[in-house]
């Protein structure tokens, strides 16, 4: 079979998978899982076949749009190193969160409305991967939305839900615009959509530098709606009140690092343009840093993994916009993925263990009852707080060591964030998995289903083994040079010293509480970001409605609607004052009528 | 002294002006009914008179005086009409006077 056959089996099947569950297997809660985990291990299949293989090159499926010269949109697949790895990190991950769903979401409702909703995410997830120009990574960034949406919202139900999945595709779609403005300016510069001809044309940008800043900026405003960066970040926070299993795949592990990837993708333009990378950096690293502050005052144990991954996000974008490599930051979204999703699901095997209790100061002593959960969190959670010899320091200290050589504000905002990590890593484990039980659930506690556990036991392996220079080269020597730049001793020891003090400083804070020492308002109010921007969507939006509530109130209805009626009403009013029911009065106005008329008659010419 | 078209015009006047005199006037419906009749008849009075002086390429025309039978006739039965209703509303309200007959007044 040729490989071009494979990359489109594989990218279609989820969608075929999606519309059998949809369509045929409602009632079957076994044939439901079984077509969604089938299609994602036939993509899981597909994806390495292709990775192993070394496909290369631009697969056209059709002309979607097709003006010759002047205006074309080609549907075609494109695999280089890039989308490749990519593929492979998707498609790996995705079967065993789809596994692990099984055990999640077995007493839930909507079980195939849940598994439907997944596979139709692999499918957009895919589409992303795979796409070979803009405007089609478009579509499917925006079918990525609403399987997000979708699955944000599996409950319904509840309130908070609803807004949340709201929220998250509202404010996706602020950052899109400018994704979609972006696309445009591109399109208008270089008249094509393919990234291939974007990314060779910076030769058109040189009489315009300026041009090719703002046109990147805008493609980055995609990033930041999509990956939860400053000032859009706030939807991903409320994006955990879906299932713990979306958190992890959609929120954590591979749709939140589909803005990632896509600068990865314009990479060459984006780094020739100084100003946009500038901007790129500034804003992961404010990311980062915000981010990482925010998560040390959460309570909600998926709300500090949510704060924890706009934080390695932010490590991302800054590493993107840092000009080195593309593979820089796609090195920290491979590691990042593995490790946070596993963190992730073993969050969701404590919620389910704690009866869908999630307040970390509810739980307690989980270490002793949840021994496989406890120590996949600990693989998961050393990675994440970059500790030595597992996958998150390689690609995180990589980062920060660029940072220094290329921009020392970014390298300091990165060197304390990289500091808060070990120390909210720490004050969760610390809190859930050590001391005393502080409730009655977490006495009773006890471990997940094995179905659920399997799929931590494989994560945990390349959450510690993914950043091991024998797998970076591997996955990442096609991609670009991840050479460690040549750094002066101080800065490891800088690292060192940031991952040793978060992990001490917490360990001693949170050790034997029952409350938490730390009470910091501004921070549990998230920097009281969310409120100004309510007040903000209150004081505008609520303004603009309170104009036109007066406009329609007061012009439409009361002038053109209610004043029509007046007028005709007492015109009516004065008219029947005729009436006088005196047949006799009546001949007389029909006889005066008709002189009146045989007047008008003879006199006006 | 031989009567002139002005004459029957006059005529027709006064007996039109009569009419409408007694229809806006008088309070009977009988009576009003037969001051309409009256204005029928100057109606018909002046339509005669222009037939007799009226000459279409100097020969007599008798398209108005033909029109007038046609008048008479219809009125007949118009009074026939009339006159049923009348006596139906007299039946109905035990008055012919039109100032008791108000109930279209607002």
């Amino acid at each position: 079979m040729h490989l071009s056959t494979v990359a489109w089996i594989t990218l279609v099947v989820p969608l075929v998978a999606a519309a059998l569950i949809l369509l045929v297997t409602r009632t079957s809660k076994p044939l439901a899982a079984g077509l969604a985990i089938l299609s994602a291990l036939i993509a899981c299949a597909g994806g390495w076949i292709l990775f192993l293989g070394n496909a290369e090159g631009t697969f056209l499926g059709f002309n979607w749009i097709d003006f010759g010269n002047a205006f074309s949109i080609p549907f075609a697949l494109a695999l280089d190193p890039l989308s490749r790895t990519m593929l492979v990190v998707v498609t790996t991950i995705s079967p065993l969160v789809f596994i692990y769903s099984i055990g999640y979401m077995r007493e839930e409702e909507g079980f195939w409305r849940f598994f439907a909703g997944l596979a139709l995410f692999l499918f957009s997830m895919l589409g992303i991967v795979l796409a070979d120009n803009l405007v089609m990574m478009f579509i499917f960034w925006e079918l990525v939305g609403v399987s997000s949406y979708i699955l944000i919202g599996h409950y319904f139900g509840k309130d908070s839900a609803a807004d949340a999945a709201k929220q998250a595709f509202l404010v996706n779609r602020i950052g899109d615009f400018g994704f979609m403005l972006g696309i445009l300016l591109f399109w208008v510069a270089t008249g094509t959509f393919t990234f291939a001809g974007i990314n060779g044309a910076a030769g058109v940008f040189v009489q315009n530098p300026t041009l090719l800043g703002i046109a990147c900026v805008l493609i980055f405003c995609g990033t930041v709606g999509k990956s939860a960066q400053f000032p859009l970040h706030v939807w991903l926070p409320n994006s955990m009140e879906g299932p713990t299993p979306v958190s992890s795949l959609l929120h954590a592990a591979t749709m939140v690092a589909a803005g990632v990837y896509l600068l990865a993708r314009i990479f060459p333009i984006l780094s020739a343009s100084p100003g946009a990378c500038e901007v790129v950096a500034v804003t992961g690293a404010i990311t980062a840093l915000g981010a990482g502050i925010l998560a040390t005052q959460q309570d909600d144990i998926k709300g500090i993994l949510a704060y924890s991954t706009i934080s390695q996000l932010g490590y991302m974008v800054a590493g993107a916009g840092l000009a080195v490599s593309a593979a820089l930051p796609m090195f920290h979204l491979f590691t990042h993925a593995f490790f946070k999703c596993l963190l992730f699901l073993t969050a969701g095997s404590v919620i389910i263990g704690m009866h869908h209790e999630q307040n970390i100061w509810q739980m307690g002593g989980l270490g002793k009852k949840m021994p496989v959960t406890f120590l996949t969190y600990l693989c998961g959670m050393l990675a994440l707080s970059g500790c030595f010899f597992f996958s998150g320091h390689y690609s995180k200290d990589l980062i920060m060591a660029c940072s220094y050589e290329h921009h020392r504000t970014v390298f300091w905002m990165l060197v304390v964030a990289a500091a808060l990590t070990p120390f909210y890593m720490t004050r969760q484990a610390m809190v859930v998995f050590f001391g005393k039980p502080r409730s009655e659930h977490a006495r009773h506690a006890h471990e997940s289903p094995l179905v659920m556990l399997v799929p931590l036991i494989l994560l945990a392996i390349p959450a510690v083994c993914a950043g091991y220079p024998f797998v970076e080269h591997y996955f990442f020597h096609e991609i670009g040079s991840l050479a460690e730049p040549e750094v002066p001793h101080f800065v490891e020891i800088v690292f060192a010293a940031a991952f040793f003090l978060g992990l001490g400083a917490a360990a001693l804070i949170y050790r034997n509480v029952e409350k938490d020492p730390i009470r910091i308002p501004f921070l549990e109010h998230r920097f009281y970001i969310d409120d100004f921007y309510f007040w903000i969507v209150r004081v505008i939006q609520g303004g603009i409605a309170r104009l036109f509530s007066f406009i329609d109130r007061w012009f439409i209805d009361g002038i053109l609607v209610r004043g029509s009626a007046t007028v005709v009403w007492t015109v009516g009013f004065a008219l029947r004052f005729l009436q006088v029911g005196n047949i006799q009065a009546y001949a007389f106005f029909f006889g005066a009528g008709v002189v009146g008329l045989i007047y008008l008659l003879l006199t006006v010419k | 002294m031989t009567p002139t078209l002005a004459n029957y015009l006059i005529a027709s006047g006064l007996l039109f002006a009569i009419g409408l005199g007694g229809v806006m006037l008088r309070r009977s419906i009988i009576i009003i009914f037969m001051s309409l009749e009256m204005m029928l008849s100057a109606a018909n009075l002046s339509l005669v008179a222009f037939s007799r002086y009226g000459l279409v390429a100097g020969h007599q025309n008798f398209d108005a005086q033909v029109l007038v039978f046609f008048i008479i006739t219809v009125a007949a039965a118009e009074v026939a009409v009339g006159l049923a209703i009348i006596v139906s509303l007299y039946r109905a309200r035990q008055t012919t006077h039109v100032e008791d007959l108000d109930t279209l007044k607002f």
